[in-house]
């Protein structure tokens, strides 16, 4: 028998560097960002003077900030829902015996592959609008051309905001009650992000696709025929026996996704920019914009640091649960 | 009588519950055909626009086929026109290759070594120290971007793509480890056990066992890293930004932003920065969809 005790020595030694790696890039890198958003330096050069929340209290009287938080709820919901909804229905599909499938399911999936920034290029050509002069372009052109010309419009260049009016009945009431602050254009929902939920929902809703259907696939052949033999019907057995068994992948496709829908940045900053009126803007690009071009780093520390505080309450839960189911396995 | 009503009645319902099962497997395939069509329409776009000649790229004409097979947008996509002052993709997409390749191969290497000492020779808080590094393939980077570039210039590697590969290696960690955590898992206890009788170490079991029956393992870190680290944007752009070590999607966004590229040309960069990782998809997608699988947790 070997020396058990070098080995394990061995072990701890072959892991020790990806260890410190994570301890300090990750680890230590937060710390330093969060000590940074409670600091003064909003210099090129660093002042880590203590300021406790200032930062974080500034951010939301910005117009950009409180933009951008209105952007990512827009965002993460209608992304959410799409790619749970398409992906859901192009497994069901898939899973019908059909000819072909390795085909489609690689026509699905292939955009996955593919770099945000192309997606991004790609789709603000499509959905460019056109103007006067050049007349309808991209799907607005498509639409002309179908007889559908009642469909086209700005997308990600319509300013418009949909809210709650102040002079509305219910917006005068809640201004009566206090609440006069939900009928600013800060709660509400800006129309040119669906251009980017568009884009976004093409790149990744073959991934739910590919989850649901690896799903579907781990569903026992006999659960189905048991519900056809009971008299279910196609709709009701899929309704009552599949969808409940596939709720463990829904979890998982909502984390996944909206962690990276919190974490947004590539596409935005291809596809359409800041947008009129930030009306396409995200976090993720303020922080940029803050930190490397206007140089106020403690600022920047500050979205970052919410950022982070966001994607963990939506990750750790889900990573103790899954290692807790994993080691009761 | 009453026989063959029945029997008529009964040959109906067949009929027409099997005339109803065409209509639905007609209404199935009708779906997954327009699906794919949505999904297509950009390729559609990019390749009809990048084999337009210079004459025929227009707004208003944008969906029309091209007249014939022109080259002409590749060649200034890739070459760029010194003429018009545009400077082309070539350079970028070799430095994307120096980049992507080292770094696959560096985390893929760790993610390994990581994955066979995690499931293999677990010790006391193992279970903790997979998990806290897991946690590191979900941050928003944008929490360790301040620290890590100016830890970058102390090392002297910002704005090098030796600086960028290093970053890749080190984020790339948790997924890699991940992946090969959850490969390894899979292998019998007992190989490990009978070669340990054998006399062999907890090195000699990596190279003689787990290494080389960890190839399919390998396939699936190694084209997942590839294609994450050929389409990251964020970090070649923090990390480099001298244009000529610049990573291909960065100097594509920044071709796109360019008013003086026409947007055929835009078209043909993106075709250009988006095809070595179709061709892997193409060719590999088998493996590609295991790592996305593993990504979700899911071994």
């Amino acid at each position: 028998m070997r020396d058990i005790k070098r080995d394990r020595a061995l072990s701890l030694l072959l892991i020790s560097p990806s260890v410190l790696a994570i301890a300090v890039f990750v680890y230590g890198f937060i710390a330093f960002t969060g000590y940074s958003s409670l600091s003064k330096w909003d210099a090129l050069t660093p002042d880590f003077t203590f300021v406790g929340l200032r930062n974080y209290a500034k951010l939301f009287t910005i117009d950009r900030f409180l933009s951008d938080l209105r952007n990512t709820v827009t965002f993460t919901v209608l992304f959410l829902a799409a790619c749970l909804v398409i992906g859901l229905l192009l497994a069901i599909l898939l899973d019908q015996r059909i000819k072909g499938e390795g085909v489609f399911r690689s026509i699905f999936l292939f955009p996955m592959a593919i770099s945000f920034i192309v997606t991004g290029v790609v789709w603000r050509w499509l959905l460019n609008p056109g103007t006067t002069q050049t007349g309808s372009s991209g799907v607005n052109l498509l639409f002309q051309r179908a007889g559908l010309g009642f469909l086209r419009w700005g997308w990600f260049t319509d300013p418009t905001i949909w809210h709650l009016s102040a002079d509305s009945g219910l917006g005068a009431f809640l201004a009566r009650i206090g609440l006069g602050g939900l009928t600013t254009p800060y709660v509400g929902i800006s129309v040119a992000m669906f251009s980017v939920v568009l884009a976004a929902t093409w790149q990744m809703s073959g991934y739910t696709m590919a989850m649901y259907l690896a799903g579907l696939r781990a569903v026992p052949d006999e659960l189905r025929e048991a519900a056809r033999v009971d008299g279910a019907t196609e709709v009701q057995m899929y309704r009552y026996i599949v969808l409940p068994l596939l709720q463990p992948v829904t979890l998982s496709a909502v984390i996944v996704l909206g962690h990276i829908s919190l974490k947004i940045f590539d596409l935005v900053v291809s596809m359409t920019g800041p947008g009129p009126a930030f009306a396409t803007d995200v976090p993720a690009f303020f922080m940029f914009d803050t930190t490397f071009r206007g140089n106020n780093f403690a600022q920047g520390a500050a979205i970052a640091t919410l950022l982070l505080i966001v994607v963990a309450v939506l990750v750790v839960p889900y990573l103790r649960y899954t290692i807790r189911t994993e080691a009761e396995v | 009588m009453s026989a063959t009503t029945l029997s008529e009645t009964k040959s109906k319902l067949r009929t027409r519950s099997r005339v109803q099962v065409r209509w639905s497997r007609v209404a199935t395939y009708a779906a997954l055909v327009i699906a794919a069509l949505f999904y297509l329409l950009p390729v559609y776009m990019l390749f009809i626009t990048g084999m337009k000649s210079f004459q025929e790229v227009s707004l208003a004409r944008m969906w029309d086929l091209p007249s014939g097979f022109h080259f002409d947008s590749y060649l200034q996509a890739w070459f760029g026109s010194e003429a018009q002052g545009i400077t082309g993709l070539a350079h970028n997409f070799l430095n994307s290759l120096v980049l992507a390749v080292p770094a696959t191969l560096g985390s893929a290497i760790l993610g390994s070594m990581n994955g066979y000492v995690l499931a293999k020779w677990k010790f006391r808080g193992s279970d903790l120290v997979f998990t806290l590094m897991l946690f590191g393939m979900f941050i928003p980077y944008q929490s360790i971007l301040i620290p890590l570039v100016k830890t970058l210039q102390v090392m002297g590697l910002y704005g090098s793509l030796p600086g960028l590969i290093f970053v890749h290696i080190v984020y790339g960690i948790p997924i890699t480890t991940l992946i090969f955590r959850n490969y390894y898992a899979g292998i019998p206890t007992e190989l490990l056990e009978a070669s340990k009788i054998d006399g062999a170490g907890i090195l000699g079991i990596y190279r003689h066992i787990m290494f080389p029956i960890s190839m399919p393992g390998f396939v699936v870190v190694m084209i997942w890293q590839f294609q994450s680290i050929w389409n990251d944007f964020l970090f070649g752009v923090i990390v480099t930004s001298r244009p000529n070590v610049q990573p291909i999607t960065v100097a594509l966004n920044n071709m796109a932003g360019s008013y003086i590229v026409e947007w055929n040309v835009q078209m043909a960069g993106s075709l250009l920065a988006a095809l070595p990782t179709l061709l892997v998809f193409i060719f590999l997608g088998r493996y590609f969809m295991r790592g996305l699988l593993a990504g979700s947790l899911k071994g």
